[in-house]
């Protein structure tokens, strides 16, 4: 019985090779002539077909055994890589998951496809039997010495020693199966200064019972360097003398030095594999020891004691770096993802029938895993819709006058506390008058709005928005640019988009680092505090005198001749007592638009552990969580999107929906 | 005294596979990612006996029993090979860098331990 973390691993390594096999396989397509390529290919056959084989998945290994028998005539060099085979391999890698889980097609089909792969490879040469025969050693015959009693002589070789043989597990081994009378002759051993000590000189006899059969001795000697010879006792007719099949005299062949050492490269570094929840609980324990760490600060500052504040800025620090190192145990980089996108823009772009060239930029940049996982069907709609939408077929781009092949970039890159991910295409571009005509058709927009330009692109995130004028196979999933920019939001990232009409479309992804700790705005409200991701601040101003007047929970408020709706906390946490004389508005942005908060006051910025609301708690809409400050007390985490969805809407009942909505 | 034995395998379930068994009989087990790394792990030793698989990144296993066997600290030491090949010639020229056995994947573990038990015991 296989153990459930150990079928993990088996899976989870499957899926790595599968997708190093598409990088491999698609990279080959590009330079199909690079030895290094064909043999990262066919490791990775090599270890899906051996790893299938140990757990316990004969029919995918055996298909795996005709695959790489196919390819085997590449690395031979008789045959050569073409696109047809790589089609063809990309059809016959997707049927390996199929087998894992039992929901693979018929084994014709999977057969017929090897042949189509075999018949690609070598001019219709017969496909080789994808069912692996074991050799069996060639068993001993039944003959008359079973029937006696039988002497048994052996020695071992000369190099045996050398290679780790043990004669006393061999004699061991032989009285198991019923051999007695050992007698060991030392006749062979020299003189001392003659003596090799490396050499075992002792010849060993003993007798092996009737019933027990070449094949059992065979078994004996089978890890052995050994020369045995097995003899009928009694009437012994033609003793002869019988070389046991597997051993070889190494003696006589000294290990060849043919063989240079490979060129020197990096040699991976040793990995371990941690299952999530583990660096998960990690991430916690650290939360909370840099929580502790700020009271203890705090106390060591009160206490004015030198010995302690001395400790208490060591555990900082300590802190600090056990905390950072705890993040960077979860950044993994996008390289993990790439994979399975160059293949979607391959497939793709064979689909749709326009030629395309797929570059990756920074396939090192690391992110928290948790933020990779979320982002891979994002930016698989995105690649999609720059595909579909974006890319012009290679007709239409010789008219405008443009390299036939277009180029579709995905590029990752650091830049300050986030990861940009870019996704940018050189089509068509997109056409802000296109985008109005068809907001206004949808009533997002008045007809004489008046909207600068990315005013324009932003419109093609609300939802249901398109302007492909018939929906595509490809991108027509219902999945609009909303889900996009909400998945993005959801993750503190937001969204940019900038096209040029004829020269394309980028988009960029801006994402935070990690999910878990972020800089937050402390402020006051009615006595109790509250954090407000930094990054979704704009500014700070003061609530003027005239809107002080709690009468309404939301108004508007005019930012240098902008009209933002405001939410008075107070108001919409049924605060008990007066509001302070001065109050602050903190403007904050998100997708959604602007809108500000009024608070008491303002207390400091500060680096907060976001730890999650109980699932009694997940209805409360406008707390995204809570942390833990230095003085133990908590503060909730505002959730600014629906913050400003609240403010907006609370807007919109006011009768200023207009307003708003741009 | 527990034996240790050294499992080459650039494949983690392999090896873990490997390990797994190798602990309920009762050895210690070193891993090594792949021929380079084994190479390293084996001269610095001591182990009682290797478990290498033949396929693998930067070196393979035939090229790290070789080097191995270079070197004085090899002598005594037994090395199982652990392939997906049953190719005899493939075979004959792991006996002839300088292994002791040949091991086709795949195998259960009563027959690894078998073997392990004949070969280090």
């Amino acid at each position: 019985m296989i153990p459930d973390d150990l079928a993990q691993l088996f899976h989870e390594e499957l899926r790595d090779l599968l997708d190093s096999l598409d990088r491999g396989l698609l990279d080959l397509r590009a330079t199909p002539e690079d030895p290094a390529l064909i043999d990262q290919v066919f490791r990775d056959l090599h270890t899906i077909k051996g790893n299938g084989a140990m757990f316990g998945f004969a029919e995918l290994s055996g298909f795996v055994h005709g695959f790489e028998t196919a390819f085997e005539r590449i690395r031979s060099g008789a045959a050569k890589v073409t696109p047809e085979v790589i089609r063809l391999a990309l059809r016959a890698r997707d049927e390996i998951p199929g087998l894992l889980d039992g929901q693979a097609g018929t084994a014709d089909a999977r057969q017929a496809l090897l042949s189509d792969l075999s018949a690609a490879l070598s001019d219709g040469a017969a496909v080789h039997s994808a069912t692996r025969v074991a050799n069996p050693p060639s068993l001993g015959q039944q003959d008359a010495r079973q029937t006696h009693w039988q002497t048994l002589q052996f020695a071992l070789d000369g190099a045996a020693f050398d290679l780790g043989v043990r004669p006393d597990l061999i004699l061991a081994e032989l009285q198991t199966v019923g051999a007695v009378g050992f007698v060991a002759e030392t006749d062979a051993i020299p003189d001392l200064a003659q003596l090799d000590p490396s050499v075992c000189h002792i010849v060993w006899t003993c007798d092996v019972p009737p019933g027990v059969g070449e094949e059992a001795i065979a078994d004996v000697f089978m890890f052995a360097e050994a020369t045995w010879t097995l003899v009928a006792k009694d009437p012994a007719p033609q003793a002869q003398p019988m070389p046991a099949a597997p051993a070889i005299d190494t003696a006589d062949n000294p290990p060849t030095k043919t063989e240079a050492p490979s060129a020197p490269t990096p040699s991976a570094a040793p990995t371990v594999r941690v299952p999530a929840e583990r660096l998960d609980a990690l991430m916690d324990a650290v939360g909370e020891l840099v929580i502790v760490e700020a009271r203890l600060t705090e106390l060591a500052l009160n206490s004015q004691d030198a010995a302690l504040l001395a400790t208490a800025e060591q555990i900082t620090r300590l802190a600090n770096g056990l905390r950072d190192a705890t993040m960077t145990l979860r950044m993994v980089p996008i390289r993990s993802l790439v994979g399975r996108f160059r293949r979607l823009v391959s497939e793709l772009a064979d689909h749709l029938g326009k030629p395309v060239n797929f570059v990756v930029q920074g396939e090192e940049t690391e992110l928290d895993k948790t933020l990779i996982e979320k982002l891979a069907d994002p930016i698989v709609h995105l690649l999609r819709n720059a595909l579909d939408h974006g890319v012009e077929t290679a007709k239409d781009r010789q008219t405008a006058q443009k390299h036939s092949v277009a180029t579709v970039t995905l590029s990752a890159a650091h830049e300050g506390t986030e990861v940009v991910v870019r996704i940018r295409d050189d089509g068509k571009g997109m056409d802000p008058a296109k985008i109005r005509e068809k907001a206004v058709a949808m009533g997002l927009i008045a007809p004489e709005a008046s909207l600068d330009r990315s005013q324009i692109f932003a419109l093609i995130f609300a939802p249901g928005f398109s302007t492909a004028s018939q929906v595509t196979e490809v991108s027509g999933r219902g999945v609009g640019m909303d889900v996009v920019k909400r998945t993005i939001e959801g993750l503190r990232g937001r969204i940019e988009l900038t096209s040029e009409p004829g020269q394309g479309t980028e988009i960029a992804l801006h994402m935070p680092l990690t999910l878990a700790i972020i800089d937050g705005l402390l402020v006051d409200v009615a006595g109790e505090r509250y954090a407000l991701p930094m990054g979704a601040v704009q500014e700070i101003v003061e609530l003027p005198a005239d809107k002080t007047n709690p009468d309404t929970t939301s108004d508007f408020l005019d930012v240098r001749g902008e009209f933002v709706p405001f939410l008075r906390l107070r108001a919409a946490f049924d605060c008990a007592g007066e509001a302070p004389r001065t109050q602050n508005v903190v403007i904050v942005s998100a997708s959604g638009g602007k809108v500000g908060i009024v608070v008491d006051r303002i207390i400091s910025t500060q680096q907060v552990v976001i730890k999650h609301m109980s699932k009694l708690h997940a209805h409360v809409r406008s707390i995204s969580g809570a942390t833990i400050l230095g003085d133990g007390k908590v503060a909730l985490i505002l959730d600014t999107a629906q913050l400003i969805t609240l403010g907006h809407h609370q807007a919109g009942s006011a009768g200023h929906a207009r307003g708003a909505a741009a | 005294m527990k034996k240790t034995i050294l499992i080459v395998d650039d494949s983690p379930s392999i090896r873990r596979m490997v390990a797994m068994t190798l602990g309920e009989i009762g050895y210690d087990v070193i891993e090594a990612t792949d021929g380079r790394d084994g190479l390293a792990k084996a001269l610095k030793g001591p182990c009682d006996g290797i478990i290498t698989d033949q396929n693998m990144p930067n070196m393979d296993g035939l090229t790290f029993i070789r080097e191995f066997r270079q070197q004085t600290v090899s002598r005594g030491v037994p090395i199982i090979v652990l392939s997906t090949d049953s190719d005899d010639t493939l075979r004959q020229r792991a006996r002839e860098a300088g292994a002791i056995g040949w091991m086709v994947k795949p195998f259960d573990q009563a027959k690894l331990t078998a073997v392990l038990r004949k070969v280090i015991g």
